[in-house]
């Protein structure tokens, strides 16, 4: 288990990372945590010629709260999360998936903005990040941009992110009025990845109907997807029992051409099983919001 | 004091758990080069050429070899145990040299003077392969039309082994009910935390190979060496340092073992080779995979008549050194299991596949056996609509302690069978439990429990029965007793341990025997220069052989300084009485002498008996009449998620009977560490291959190994029937707890689902298997699909 040869800078400063991306471009890869990108260049599967290890840089850390909404750094660990009292007021669900990722070793070096920039499609963050329509803040030596959660997943392992783009900070949006939101996942007994994961962030309005819901499924298909069909059924009803069990017997819906087959379980399973724990999901968002 | 039976803390552990142990990977020798295998991609292949020139060139390197370079030295890897004449042994070379047979066969090594030299090197040999159809699964590959592994075993066939014990077709003609079941043992990766690894050294002025190698067999590993190369055994010296746990997976003589040595002498230099996980799963041997067909006959009233078995069991690419024994007589002789079963018919094909080899993983033959007939009793039970306690019970042997013959032949030694279920049944409420489950039933909640009453062979063995049954080596056990003149005490044991506890064991037992403390007695394993001829651990063996030829040298020592006192206080010797180390005169405390001023008046030697040597030690060897034969009974209790077949552990009870006990605390650990890595092949773990011998659960990424939170708190009781094999009472504990949990956790998932007709569910019992059973029962959720 030895990689093969590589350069590793680590820069203390955004600029000093960005200016040594510039340089380095595809070659380069940048090492938020490592949890996913180390194994794959020992294993030989993946051989960056140089690493930018953003670690050392304070500011991608930190986790702040206004009334715009929640603002992570990209560098903050999944332990860091799960227990930021900051996070788990104003977006429970990010603290509880946070808490569920792989095991004590993983969770304190893997990073969210690690785990968003490298898609994997079973990975918990991403289906959280589409849940609660959060925006990548994506920067260069020259200048930042958002890109919406939306349209931040292009393909298996892809974003939208740029090759000299480094991913600085994660939004999320202040949620208004009777919020909540939860993940739930049925997880691979070997990596502790999602077989299943769902997010959903589920509005109530002042009648008790549902005025916004996304809903978002991991681990089923190539990448963490919207489950837009089960969302239109909750907006605007009265979330009970059987409007949540219909709603989440389309979770997979959208998926039915994408379904991924392994060992663990098939792509009927897999589909299947997206239903029930989008049930378990919604159910608990829905609890928390009123 | 005697410390027999007491739970001293294990005194192996602060160096190992603060990181001052020394394993393999932990020795670095002065000009020590770095060893990389290459490996075959593929699972069946013709090696048309190998060119290494790119790899000798790279910056580091010293040399490479290829199978055809040193086959010559290399030799081919022995098989061990050979059933009869008919028995296939093809060529198993270390190095291939025309044809791989399995992803991972090793084609050529790289040495170089850094492991990441080595590593990169080894990637730029280039093999040039003819790729040949491969076959993966044991009954596929008896087909007529199937790839061929090995002209000398024609249709792939290794063996075939059969035993017959009273009269199957007998039992059939009488029986009211026959029941039948496919049976498949899943393939397993053992995973011992510490992968293999060798350290090689060769002394050109002595012409010494000494070698660190990760075993639990040293002193066979020297042997089989000495079998394989000609370098003579007195010029060997094996190591086997820490052993960070095996499982069985270490019992056997590997490639890279004769590989690192004979690179070593050929090239002067220490040699230095760390096995990688990846590496691990393919070229360490795996366990089990079997696919049986069973019956079962038996009779209305729940009167168990007899059992029939066919196994395939699939041996892999080749015989890996005990691997015929597994599948055959640690499985066959082991159908008759705790009962009165008259009639046992087993027939065993030993099958060549492109997968890695199978040979002894923790069990070694009986978590087969015991799974089988634990769930075919669970299955007649059903058939007959009994309830599986009661026909267990009404079927079972009843005590004995001189001894119990089953037709397979074996005799039990000692056993108490009903007196183990009974304290099962003190220690859970079954039949509340059966009002849980109805009540949970109509709330569609899916509870459901399971048994398994076994019984297993261990302390292996009776060599001269191991021999006729076709061991190549005996299988006694030795100890050697130096008393130093200072009193304290080196113990030189042939056991070698991998995490058993050996040392605090073996203590326990010096201490309590000479009355010297703990901390001045020392315990050395697992060196072949500083022990006598040892065999090793494995079969639940240590306490029960080693630990027998540790009492007789004790017994030895304390003999010879017996004559020594009485003659020091000038007394008869059959007045001196010897209590916790002291030798006191009868009837007068006051003339004594403690065990140490004996030793020391043993190396003065100024005033011994006429004619007595100097010195005080001892070396015995220990060869048991029989096996010692451990049983209990375990409770499974399990809850599966209606919504998505998830299984989860609610409760696991083990009353579980090894005769005496040395040290409970040790023995309850390997209980639960046992049960675990039952849970775990009853729930999880899987080696599973494609169609081309890729394995596919090639890491831990796809392997599914038990999680501590996935696993409830364990109850553990114990019932204790002496055994009267060897002179502490003692059977052995360090597989019973694997043998037993697969049948009750499989037992307990299958009860739950019973109401709807499920007769059997195949390990590992996973979530989408039970979904795709609640779904074709039409009880799974109701889902648009």
């Amino acid at each position: 288990m030895v990689t093969n040869n590589f350069e590793y800078f680590a820069p203390e400063s955004f600029d000093e990372a960005a200016q040594l991306l510039a340089k380095y471009r595809d070659t380069a890869k940048i090492l938020a945590g490592g949890q996913s990108l180390l194994p794959i260049m020992k294993l030989r599967l993946a051989a960056p010629e140089v690493l930018i290890d953003l670690s050392h840089v304070p500011e991608l850390s930190e986790i702040s709260s206004n009334g715009d909404g929640l603002t992570i750094g990209s560098m903050a660990t999944y332990y860091e999360l799960s227990q930021s009292a900051v996070v788990q007021k104003a977006a429970p669900a990010i603290a509880e998936a946070a808490g569920q990722v792989a095991d004590v070793q993983v969770r304190n070096r893997g990073t969210i903005g690690g785990s968003l920039s490298h898609s994997d499609p079973a990975g918990d963050m991403p289906a959280v990040f589409l849940a609660l329509n959060g925006a990548a803040v994506a920067r260069t030596r020259r200048g930042t941009r958002e890109i919406a959660s939306d349209r931040f997943f292009v393909d298996l392992l892809t974003t939208a992110l740029r090759p000299t783009e480094i991913m600085t900070q994660i939004k999320i949006p202040v949620a208004t009025g009777k919020t909540g939101s939860a993940y739930s996942k049925f997880e691979n007994k070997a990596s502790h990845y999602a077989i299943a994961g769902v997010a959903a962030q589920v509005t109530l309005g002042s009648d008790g109907t549902v005025t916004a819901a996304r809903v978002a499924v991991t681990g089923v298909s190539s990448k963490s997807t919207r489950a837009k069909r089960t969302e239109r059924i909750l907006i605007g009803k009265e979330p009970t029992a059987s409007v949540i069990r219909r709603a989440s017997d389309r979770a997979a819906a959208e998926l039915q051409d994408d379904l991924t087959e392994d060992i663990h379980a098939s792509g009927e399973y897999r589909s299947y099983l997206a239903t029930v724990i989008a049930e378990r999901a919604i159910t608990a968002a829905v609890e928390r919001a009123r | 004091m005697t410390l027999v039976g007491e739970s001293v803390k294990r005194i192996e552990d602060p160096r190992l758990i603060t990181g001052k142990g020394t394993y393999v990977a932990d020795v670095t020798l002065p000009g020590m080069l770095y060893m990389t295998v290459v490996r075959s991609p593929h699972g069946h292949a013709n090696i048309k050429n190998i060119d290494v020139s790119a790899a000798t060139s790279y910056p580091g390197v010293v040399a490479a070899f290829t199978g055809a370079d040193i086959a010559e030295q290399l030799g081919s890897l022995p098989v061990g145990w050979v059933l009869d004449e008919d028995m296939k042994q093809p060529p198993h070379p270390p190095l291939a040299v025309d044809k791989v047979r399995i992803v991972g066969d090793a084609v050529a090594v790289v040495v170089a003077e850094t492991n990441a030299a080595s590593v990169e090197a080894a990637e730029l040999v280039d093999v040039d392969y003819e790729v040949l159809p491969a076959v993966t699964d044991a009954v596929k590959a008896q087909a007529s039309d199937a790839p061929q592994l090995h002209e000398e075993a024609p249709g792939n066939l290794a063996f075939t082994w059969e035993i017959e014990g009273g009269s199957w077709d007998e039992a059939v003609k009488n029986a009211d009910v026959v029941v039948k079941e496919k049976i498949v043992n899943q393939r397993l990766i053992p995973n011992a935390i510490e992968t293999r690894g060798v350290v090689a050294d060769y002394n050109p002025g002595t012409d010494q190979i000494t070698m660190w190698t990760s075993t639990q067999i040293p002193h066979l590993i020297r042997l089989l060496f000495t079998l394989v190369t000609g370098h003579p055994e007195s010029k060997v010296r094996i190591i086997a340092p820490e052993v960070g746990g095996a499982f069985g997976s270490k019992l056997f003589l590997y490639a890279e073992e004769v590989i690192a040595g004979i690179v070593a002498k050929q090239i002067g230099k220490p040699v230095k080779w760390i096995e990688t996980r990846q590496e691990n799963y393919l070229a360490t041997a795996h366990g089990r995979d079997h696919i049986a067909f069973a019956e079962m006959a038996g009779n209305k009233d729940g009167e168990i008549l007899g059992i029939n078995v066919v196994v395939n069991a699939n041996m892999g690419a080749y015989l890996s050194t005990f691997a015929p024994l597994v599948p055959t007589i640690l499985f066959g002789i082991m159908l008759a299991g705790v009962y009165k079963m008259p009639n046992v018919k087993c027939k065993v094909l030993g099958v060549f596949t492109n997968t890695t080899p199978t040979d002894a993983y923790r069990g070694a033959g009986r978590p087969e056996a015991t799974f089988l007939l634990e769930r075919m009793v669970d299955r007649f039970a059903q058939e007959i609509g009994r309830d599986p306690v009661v026909v267990r019970r009404k079927n079972m042997i009843n005590a004995f302690r001189n001894g119990y013959e089953v037709p397979t032949g074996v005799m039990y030694d000692t056993g108490n069978f009903k007196g183990a279920l009974n304290k099962a049944l003190e220690n859970f409420d079954y039949q509340g439990f059966r009002k849980e489950q109805r009540e949970a039933r109509r709330n569609g909640k899916l509870l459901g429990v399971g048994w398994s009453t076994y019984i297993e062979i261990t302390g292996m063995a009776p060599s001269a029965v191991a021999a006729s049954l076709g061991a190549g080596a005996g299988l006694w056990e030795s100890s050697t007793v130096r008393v130093h003149p200072t009193g304290s005490v080196s113990v030189y044991a042939g056991t070698a341990p991998s995490g058993q506890g050996h040392e605090t064991s073996f203590a326990q037992m010096v201490s309590s025997e000479l009355g010297v403390p703990m901390e001045n007695i020392e315990v050395h394993h697992g060196d072949t220069d500083k022990q006598q001829f040892g065999t090793g651990t494995f079969g639940s063996r240590s306490l029960a052989v080693g630990g027998a030829a540790l009492h007789m040298s004790l017994a030895k020592v304390v003999a010879k300084a017996k004559t020594i006192a009485a003659h020091q206080m000038g007394v008869p010797e059959k007045q001196v009485e010897y209590s916790n180390g002291t030798f006191i005169v009868e009837d007068i405390p006051e003339r004594s002498l403690a065990f140490g001023d004996v030793a020391l008046e043993a190396y003065l030697a100024k005033d011994l008996p006429p004619g007595m040597e100097p010195g005080l030690e001892a070396t015995s060897f220990f060869d048991p009449d029989n096996f010692t034969w451990p049983f209990g009974a375990h409770v499974a209790i399990v809850e599966i998620d209606p919504d998505t077949g998830d299984v989860q552990l609610k409760r696991y009870l083990a009353v579980d009977d090894v005769g005496n006990v040395m040290n409970p605390m040790i023995v309850d650990g390997m209980i639960h560490g046992g049960v675990v890595q039952g849970i775990g092949q009853a729930l999880w773990e899987n080696a599973v291959y494609d169609d081309d011998g890729q394995l596919l659960s090639g890491s831990m990424l796809d392997y599914a190994l038990p999680n501590a939170k996935n696993l409830p708190f364990f109850e553990t009781d114990r019932t204790v029937t002496p055994t009267k094999v060897n002179p502490l009472g003692a059977k052995g504990a360090g597989e019973a707890g694997t043998i037993a949990a697969c049948p009750a956790i499989v037992n307990a998932c299958v009860d739950a689902l019973k109401h709807l007709g499920v007769t059997h569910i195949d390990m590992p019992v996973t979530s989408e298997k039970v979904w795709r059973i609640l779904d074709e029962k039409g009880k799974a959720h109701p889902r648009r699909k």
